[in-house]
């Protein structure tokens, strides 16, 4: 084994890391040469990351285990990559690649603190969510989760004056989550007196009776409630995704509040085991609220006329689907959810890069004043549709899959309430989707200023038309390869209790 | 008395822990003033890291060194929770610089931290 693909594990995370440090440095020798570090760093986590997957699926979904300076578990760190969480660092590392691509316009224009800041904050944000989901050590986990929301509260305070005061309420919220989550590593820790996830996982078994556990559960489900906006958490995250660096918004609202979700399934499938009745009853206080955001977060959306704020309740509602596929608590459920996770990070980005085109090129973001928008950028217009399909959950877009799971996975587990609430919110996210749709196809032209005139044919610089043709038919290839994704990936790494 | 001398051995610690912890969600939910809604959060991330002290502590044991009297692990103290809470030091260091650098730049653009004079300026 080469070198490289043996140290391949570490590199995802350590690239974009180096480089993000020193990106202010070459920044201040260089306006661009930071920005280039960092989009070439990622780039190479990206390659990483494939070559992870790729000896994983080889592997036959057997974990690759990397050791931190050779130390073993459980006494030292480990990174544990499984065919779920490899999966998902691809489509980090991707999203993130792309995503560094189409910010380029945006700070086109700035001076060096500007742009060298912007892809400091953007690279460490990549850093945090890849190592949130690649490690194995739940205090390293919480390490990285900080090292997320701190990059993240900065892209979002870049955003402009109004920004400001989102992402400070998003501060306050979310160290109330990471705190609660320290708390409940706390007691897991006192219990079994290790921190490693696997080994936690064995230890804690005979314990799992004791109120300790309990209270360590309800703190994590907490705590990453909050920092993944389920439904009665979810105070920070509208303000937050409107107002947030336009550039960054794709990444915000795509992958910030997916980590959170990976980790809650890591510890409730991996480590707690969902055939115990204490964590059953967990998941039944998921599920109650991953229903409730749903209905919400869709009727809440449906009065908004602000596209990213319409945008960031839609995603209130997205997440409670994945909230119901946690809390089904089978195997249907399971891959619905992780299902959901990738297919909703690709259609979520697809959607604010759309916007953020639109805010660029025209500084309008209200649905009503973007009739007709067709005939300006028709390239954008087939992406946002693509992209509000798949939300609706047509097939063959990739929606379509992991909403098939999840009715599944309720049909399975006998919990059939889940269906009903499937369809409802799908109907309400097809009310909320074709009224934009309308507007740009059907509505007579209205008239927008050109804030920046454009300079292709396809009406936005190239750098932003990559990123959204990648993400774009991104959400048609999910869509034609789901079966593959399931079979060959995900169903090699199922947790312990699904396979005996 | 007994039941309260029991309780106080065994839990007295936690739940003056406990109580400092929610005190500090109580304050970051109830002040009107963001700068008070910080020091809060300070309260409360200092809970959590008294939480990891306190079962850390051990009657009768010493400091992780190395003596030359005994090797036997019961009589030494767990130093890992302390080095995990340095970390914890660290990070809410780092989120209180941010949040400080955020709050200056919400009293330059609103001129004021009170809480409803900023929603007020906000929503103009």
């Amino acid at each position: 084994m080469s070198i490289f693909a043996h140290h391949a594990p570490v590199f995802i995370v350590l690239l974009p890391m180096t480089a993000s440090l020193l990106c202010m440095l070459f920044s201040r020798m260089s306006r661009n040469l930071g920005c280039y570090i960092v989009m070439a760093s990622i780039v190479g986590a990206f390659a990483s990351a494939v070559s992870v997957l790729q000896q994983v699926v080889a592997q036959g979904g057997k974990a690759i285990h990397y050791y931190m300076g050779g130390w073993q578990p459980p006494i030292g760190i480990e990174f544990v990559l499984d065919p779920l969480n490899s999966c998902l660092a691809v489509l980090v590392t991707f999203l993130s690649m792309v995503i560094s691509l189409y910010a380029r316009p945006f700070v086109k224009d700035e001076d060096w603190l500007h742009v060298g800041g912007y892809y400091t904050l953007f690279g460490l944000l990549t850093v945090g969510l890849c190592g949130m989901i690649i490690t194995g050590d739940v205090f390293n986990l919480y390490v990285y989760l900080e090292i997320m929301s701190l990059s993240g509260y900065g892209l979002i305070a870049l955003g402009g004056r109004k920004s400001m005061l989102a992402a400070f309420r998003y501060l306050l919220m979310g160290t109330i989550g990471a705190s609660l989550y320290l708390l409940g590593v706390g007691y897991m820790y006192a219990i079994t007196g290790t921190l490693n996830m696997a080994d936690m996982a064995q230890r804690v078994a005979p314990f799992m009776n004791s109120p300790l556990v309990a209270m360590a559960i309800a703190c994590f489900i907490i705590g990453f409630g909050i920092k993944m906006a389920l439904f009665p958490l979810h105070g920070w995250q509208p303000d937050a995704y409107t107002f947030s660096h336009p550039a960054a918004a794709p990444f915000i609202a795509g992958l910030m509040s997916k980590a959170p979700a990976y980790a809650l399934i890591r510890f409730m499938y991996y480590i707690f085991k969902v055939d115990n009745p204490v964590v059953h009853s967990a998941l039944n206080v998921i599920g109650i609220l991953g229903i409730a955001g749903m209905l919400i977060g869709s009727f809440m959306a449906l009065a908004q006329y602000d596209l990213r704020r319409m945008l960031a309740y839609s995603s209130v509602a997205q997440i409670g689907y994945i909230a119901i596929g946690i809390a089904m608590g089978n195997v249907y459920g399971f891959i619905g959810a992780v299902l959901h996770i990738i297919n909703h990070a690709f259609m979520k980005s697809a959607l604010f890069l759309v916007t953020g085109g639109i805010c660029y090129r025209f500084g309008e973001v209200n649905i009503y004043r973007l009739g007709g928008l067709n005939r300006k950028m028709m390239f954008s217009s087939v992406t946002i549709t693509l992209a509000s399909l798949s939300m609706i959950g047509l097939p063959p877009t990739a929606g379509f899959f992991s909403k098939w799971y999840l009715m599944l996975g309720s049909y399975t587990a006998h919990e059939y309430i889940y269906i009903p609430v499937l369809v409802i919110s799908s109907l309400l996210n097809a009310i909320y989707f074709f009224r934009i749709i309308e507007q740009m196809f059907v509505q007579r032209e209205a008239s927008l200023t050109e804030v920046k005139p454009p300079t292709t044919f396809l009406g936005l610089p190239w750098e932003m038309v990559v990123p959204i043709a990648c993400v774009g038919i991104g959400v048609l290839v999910l869509g034609f390869c789901s079966a593959d994704i399931v079979v060959n990936i995900l169903k090699l790494g199922l947790p312990e209790v699904f396979v005996k | 008395m007994e039941v309260l001398n029991e309780f106080l051995k065994t839990r007295g610690i936690y739940t003056l822990v406990m109580i400092l912890f929610f005190l500090g969600v109580f304050g970051m939910v109830l002040s009107k003033n963001y700068m008070k809604k910080l020091m809060a959060m300070n309260v409360m991330q200092v809970a959590v890291i008294f939480f990891y002290l306190c079962f850390a502590q051990k009657d009768g044991a010493m400091i992780p060194i190395q003596n030359g009297v005994t090797t036997n692990p019961d009589m030494y103290i767990n130093p890992l929770p302390h080095g995990l809470m340095l970390t914890a030091i660290v990070v809410s260091l780092g989120t209180t610089g941010v949040a400080l650098a955020l709050l200056m730049r919400i009293k330059e653009i609103y001129g004021s931290v009170e809480e409803t004079e900023v929603l007020r300026r906000a929503s103009k």
